[in-house]
């Protein structure tokens, strides 16, 4: 069972800001996602390796060949606030 | 109490692909801010990643290098924090899955190496330019997703010293290897230190801390010596060692906490569900095994093999590449000068007076060495004076005969030439001629600085000692 506390702890650590009635919700939702995980665990899965992708595509990988990057302006654009050609952010220690 | 200190390191190097991780922008060093960047990197929505081969390629070579264990399938999870220099609130990284487990490296063993992708810069504009008075940072994507190895040892480590001194093995290693140019200054190649200490004589591991922030091998030493000396000091005063992330700063030599409240890390990893999982293919170990060069460890035992060098002769040579490259050119150059004395002023004269440059980038040409050696061994110049030869070829470089003769250091060895002079020392000194001739040999020295001082240094040390006994008839 998923409690208060353990639901207001992943919030945080996803910056969410959740209501008291958002808290309560989220609590009894993942105690039932927890639940039916519990269930599979029953299951005899000796031998069985974890599915971590549901389609077996063999090695997708790509040759280290350069591409256009995109120009800065259009990078930029959509920055909340620009600062020396770059997105300024508050300053995460301060 | 004695303590003794356990140090691993965790090492990020940065892989010299041409590509990011995982796409295709290109890396250039000091390029404009943001101007190597698109949509994977940036991180914006619905972008896919995709794995670039060269990185696993030399991730296989990093792993082959030290011994590992390289894995038939290999998993990217992700780490999930945020921070301004992470676009996608998650770093791609490896987590139970890493491309190569286990192995060594000299005298430390390797826990593991898997692969990642570099966080973004974080410029801090603020009064005085230093993070915590910073009130606003600018981000510059050019360095997110760049190809990182990360390389965790097992804490072998039992000081600051020996801590520098194999990191030299390790970036040695990976520039022979071409996957990095494992630059401290310039970033690729980071290091942290997990540090502990515990009673001598005892195995249970103390509470450790992370030390962050040794940008440069000599502040790597220093850093560790100063968290010893800390935690030493801690425990005698009866306090604990508190796990926390230290920052070390180089020019106060001050450790501080870097984070007042530490959050225990929860990164909750998971399988990153856009990247398949990674099946290593002999094709592929083929191609890593077929690119691996010789690297350190084989070259010294082919040093001592092949030249008869000693063991620690030949490791100083191996371990710093530019050193074996100038002693096997010098070596070539030359084919009778005597391989150990040769070694012997490489690893000692020559360093002492280009200290860590490359001595293929100084004045001395390898012939030329091997020349000056070939005359000190053949006694046409005494140590002393092929010393100050030395500093003539470092300086202006040129060739040691011509020196020698221009400067008058060539050896004055026969017994014509110091016969006189001897008599002189001999007749100067009558005491210690007549101790000698009893049987003690202590003042030896004193005829032999006479003979120096007259000599101007250039007379042969052991020719004099022997023609010293001649004429005293012991």
């Amino acid at each position: 069972m998923i409690d208060r506390e353990q639901v207001l702890h992943v919030a945080r650590l996803a910056r969410l800001e959740l209501t008291d009635e958002e808290v309560a919700r989220m609590a009894g939702e993942l105690s039932d996602v927890l639940g039916h995980i519990e269930r599979i665990d029953q299951l005899d899965l000796e031998g069985v390796a974890p599915t971590t992708h549901v389609v077996d595509v063999p090695n997708a990988l790509r040759a280290d060949e350069p591409a256009p990057s995109l120009p800065r302006e259009v990078v930029l654009e959509r920055a909340p606030a620009v600062e020396a050609d770059g997105f300024s952010v508050p300053s995460p220690q301060a | 109490m004695k303590y003794e200190p356990v140090i691993g390191l965790e090492i990020h190097v940065q892989l010299g692909t041409r590509t990011k991780m995982f796409c295709g922008c290109e890396l250039t060093f000091g390029e404009p801010p943001n101007t190597r960047t698109c949509p994977v990197c940036l991180g914006l929505p619905g972008a896919l990643p995709v794995v670039n081969a060269r990185a696993i390629h030399f991730g296989l070579m990093t792993g082959m290098a030290m011994g590992s264990e390289l894995a038939p399938r290999s998993v990217f999870h992700r780490k999930n924090y945020f921070y301004p220099d992470l676009p996608k609130g998650y770093q791609i990284s490896q987590y139970d899955e890493p491309l190569c487990l286990g192995g060594r490296l000299g005298d430390v063993r390797i826990h593991r190496v898997h692969l990642e992708e570099d966080a973004a810069k974080l410029v801090h504009v603020g009064a005085s330019g230093r993070i915590h008075s910073s009130s606003s940072s600018v981000v510059d994507f050019n360095r997110g997703g760049t190809p990182l190895a990360e390389i965790v040892t097992e804490p072998d480590l039992r000081s600051g010293e020996q801590a520098r001194e194999w990191l030299t093995l390790l970036r040695t290693t990976l520039r022979q290897l071409g996957v990095s140019d494992v630059n401290m200054e310039e970033g690729s190649l980071r290091c942290d230190a997990n540090i502990s200490v515990r009673p001598e004589g005892t195995t249970e591991l103390g509470t450790k801390t992370e030390l962050k922030n040794m940008n440069s091998f000599r502040f790597l030493e220093r850093g560790i010596r100063a968290e010893v000396a800390r935690q030493i000091e801690l425990l005698e005063s009866g306090g604990e060692v508190v796990q926390e992330t230290l920052h070390y700063d180089p020019r106060s030599e001050r450790i501080t906490s870097m984070r007042s409240k530490e959050e225990a890390h929860d990164y909750r990893y998971f399988p990153e569900p856009d990247l398949v999982p990674v099946r290593i293919e002999q094709a592929m170990l083929d191609e890593a095994r077929g690119a691996m060069p010789e690297l350190p460890a084989d070259r010294a035992a082919r040093l001592e093999r092949e030249h008869g060098l000693s063991e620690a002769s030949a490791k100083q040579l191996a371990f710093r590449a530019e050193l074996g490259d100038f002693f096997e050119a010098a070596l070539g150059s030359d084919g009778d000068v005597p391989a150990q004395p040769l070694a012997h002023w490489v690893t000692g004269e020559l360093v002492a007076r280009i200290g860590d440059s490359d001595p293929g980038d100084s004045r001395v040409e390898p012939v030329a060495l091997a020349a000056l050696v070939g005359m000190v061994e053949r006694k046409e110049v005494n140590q002393g004076g092929a010393r100050q030869a030395l500093d003539c070829l470092v300086a202006d470089g040129g060739e040691p005969r011509a020196i020698v003769e221009a400067q008058g250091l060539g050896a004055i060895g026969g017994e014509d030439e110091l016969s006189g002079v001897i008599d002189a020392a001999l007749a100067a000194n009558a005491d210690a001629a007549a101790k000698i001739q009893g049987g003690n040999e202590k003042p030896m020295g004193a005829i032999l600085g006479y003979v120096m001082r007259e000599t101007k240094g250039r007379a042969d040390g052991g020719e004099v000692t022997r023609l010293v006994r001649e004429k005293l008839g012991v």
